[in-house]
């Protein structure tokens, strides 16, 4: 009985040692990326590129929201949050509270297009024009030159940062309209996926989506800035050179400052391989 | 003492001197089970026990900030504004609805098709349904929430001229099919429940097929209709992908069904992943869980009690064979009363 106890023992220790040495040619290193829809694809892209190149990592990418990616930041419960739009000073706070000093990269950019169906006549809105048609307070798209038909607003949920950044920049109008929020009868939808199928369905519907969702099943608006500037569309170029309005940064929250693993692989993003995947999704790059 | 009664010849264990066995004379073994099975009946108790004072701490400080009636009756839900607010009449009328017309569609419909397979179709119909039905509840609660994306939304759209075809009313459709096999089973265990007996004496005192069913077979059968019924509308209650994916999330006060509308459900999947642990927003939501919580269980205990009565009925019921007779000494002591009294032969 005894012999067979160390027997055992010996065995285990053998396989730990043999284990711990094999392994330590290269430390294995998993990286969990939770937050924003808008840049779950992009985070899946640049995790299956950087795996293949470093064997020894793993990195998991979930969407959820940016405002889940920053909870679960907070909470610690994830390496690096992906948010589509800028973190809270309560958020900040919140952080430092747990212990975190959270780090803000900037990884790409992105704008929001507006998009409708594309057998709506309209074609183009004013920044107010869009803000009054969330508030709920232009209910019929003839008051903005279109059919006579109710119009449908396709929002994303609270947990979305794309939510958060729409309702800053449109609905508030940049703010100014502190207290303005999304009109009673807008829908708030849990996916982007699912404004899309919305949008692409219903004539009547007009949505908000990340420029890399645009599909040919849906239009995107030309927005002018006020009555006398000139309509944009949303693209790479126009949010590149600044002239489309409704663009922002896309972030990476991180609990502090990034470290080893986690360094690198932020280094690799902003690098040369990074940027190429943030282009090819149709986003636009960092420099 | 003989117990053994007049109506029958078949001696009970008591006649033969078989003590049922008393405290003292318990077994350690029989006491070791006994142990255990109280055991984990209370560690059942003790975790739904646990789950709801858990629901009531993380909630009822909300109530320091606001009073319960605004907070159930009020109708803006404005979780990340500044200041934030927390009412949740919608979301309350929202799954009210849903739910109400999900059952309307769904019992009428299972209920008859209950009856057809409990009464009317041959066994290899019956065959063919049971299965089938058993396919239909093992589906994922999202494909219903694709096929509505994909397919019924647009179609209600078109069809009724609404400006959007994400409404309550898509949802209780796609929920009534969902809920439908849960309805047909037990309506149909309720009914196959009913001893022929009841049948075969209705028919024989002439009433008609369709009487004998409203009259007898039906009312015979409530309780256990009545359970399937309830724990239905527990589940309709309690669907949070389908309604998430086609009611529409609208978070303003529903006034019909045929509206985008957010469930108590739909809300706590969107939002509870988002709320900063200990905030306003965290609580309030798991007030609205709580709500949520404390209607699904009273919605069981109703129906545990109709279900028990369908039990006990068919208990009781089942005391025309001789397998009722064995059973219950009880039962077969009045049947040989009864049957004495109008003089019948035995």
């Amino acid at each position: 009985m005894a012999s067979r106890r160390l027997t055992g023992m010996a065995l285990v220790l053998v396989l730990v040692l043999g284990g711990a040495l094999l392994s330590g040619c290269k430390q294995k290193i998993t990286l969990d990326v939770r937050g924003s829809d808008t840049m779950v694809n992009l985070g899946a892209a640049w995790a299956e590129e950087y795996m293949a190149a470093n064997k020894n990592v793993t990195i998991a990418v979930q969407g959820g929201g940016s405002g889940t990616g920053i909870s679960a930041l907070i909470a610690k419960n994830c390496n690096i949050a992906q948010a589509s739009r800028a973190i809270k000073q309560s958020e900040i706070d919140q952080g430092k509270a747990a212990g975190l000093n959270i780090k803000e990269v900037i990884a790409a950019f992105d704008g929001v297009a507006m998009v409708v169906h594309p057998t709506n006549p309209v074609n183009e809105l004013t920044l107010e024009q869009l803000s009054l048609i969330l508030r709920g307070e232009i209910t019929n798209w003839k008051d903005v030159g279109g059919n006579d038909t109710a119009i449908v607003v396709a929002s994303r949920d609270t947990a979305s940062g794309t939510h958060v950044f729409v309702k800053e920049l449109v609905v508030q109008m940049r703010e100014t309209l502190k207290t303005a929020e999304y009109g009673p009868n807008v829908q708030f939808l849990p996916s982007t996926a699912a404004i899309v199928t919305e949008v692409s369905q219903n004539p009547n519907a007009i949505g908000y989506v990340g420029l890399g969702y645009l599909k040919p099943e849906i239009r995107a608006l030309r927005v002018k800035n006020d009555a006398n500037a000139p309509a944009i569309a949303p693209s790479v170029a126009t949010v590149k050179d600044k002239s489309y309005v409704v663009a922002r940064p896309l972030f990476l929250y991180l609990p502090g400052e990034p470290t080893g693993g986690t360094k690198d692989y932020i280094d690799w993003i902003l690098g040369a391989k990074g940027q190429e995947i943030v282009t090819k999704l149709g986003f636009v790059g960092v420099k | 003492m003989s117990r053994i009664s007049p109506a029958t010849a078949e001696p009970t264990l008591l006649d033969l001197g078989v003590r049922p066995p008393t405290a003292n004379r318990r077994l350690a073994s029989e006491r070791r089970a006994r142990l255990a099975a109280t055991a984990a009946g209370a560690a059942l108790v003790a975790v739904v026990a646990l789950i709801v004072l858990f629901m009531a701490r993380e909630s009822l400080p909300l109530l320091t900030r606001m009073s319960i009636w605004r907070f159930l009756t009020g109708r803006h839900w404005y979780p990340v504004s500044s200041p934030p607010v927390f009412e949740i009449l919608p979301f309350i009328v929202a799954s009210g609805l849903i739910t109400v017309f999900s059952l309307l569609f769904a019992v009428p419909v299972g209920l008859a098709t209950a009856v057809f397979i409990a009464e009317m179709a041959t066994p290899r119909v019956r065959g063919v349904i049971k299965p089938l039905l058993e396919l239909l509840a093992g589906v994922p609660s999202i494909i219903y929430g694709l096929v509505g994306l994909a397919i019924l939304a647009p179609y209600l759209r078109t069809l009724l001229s609404l400006p959007s075809g994400l409404t309550g009313l898509t949802a209780a459709l796609l929920l009534a099919v969902m809920i439908l096999p849960t309805i047909v089973s037990m309506a149909d265990e309720a009914l196959r429940a009913v001893p022929r007996d009841y049948r075969d004496a209705s028919l024989a005192l002439g009433a008609t097929q369709w009487q004998t069913l409203t009259k007898v077979s039906l009312p015979a059968a409530a309780s256990g209709v009545k359970a399937g019924v309830l724990l239905a509308t527990g589940r309709a209650l309690g669907e949070t992908m389908l309604v998430l994916m086609v009611a529409g999330g609208r978070i303003s006060l529903p006034t019909g069904i045929a509206q985008p509308m957010r469930t108590i459900t739909a809300t706590l999947a969107t939002e509870v992943n988002n709320a900063a642990y200990g905030s306003d927003h965290y609580r309030a939501l798991f007030g609205l869980g709580f709500v949520l919580l404390l209607v699904t269980l009273a919605l069981s205990v109703v129906a545990e009690r109709y279900a028990d009565r369908a039990r006990r009925q068919a208990g009781l019921g089942g005391g025309g064979g001789a397998a009722g007779r064995r059973r219950q000494p009880r039962a077969q002591l009045k049947l040989g009363a009864a049957r004495r009294q109008t003089g019948g032969d035995s």
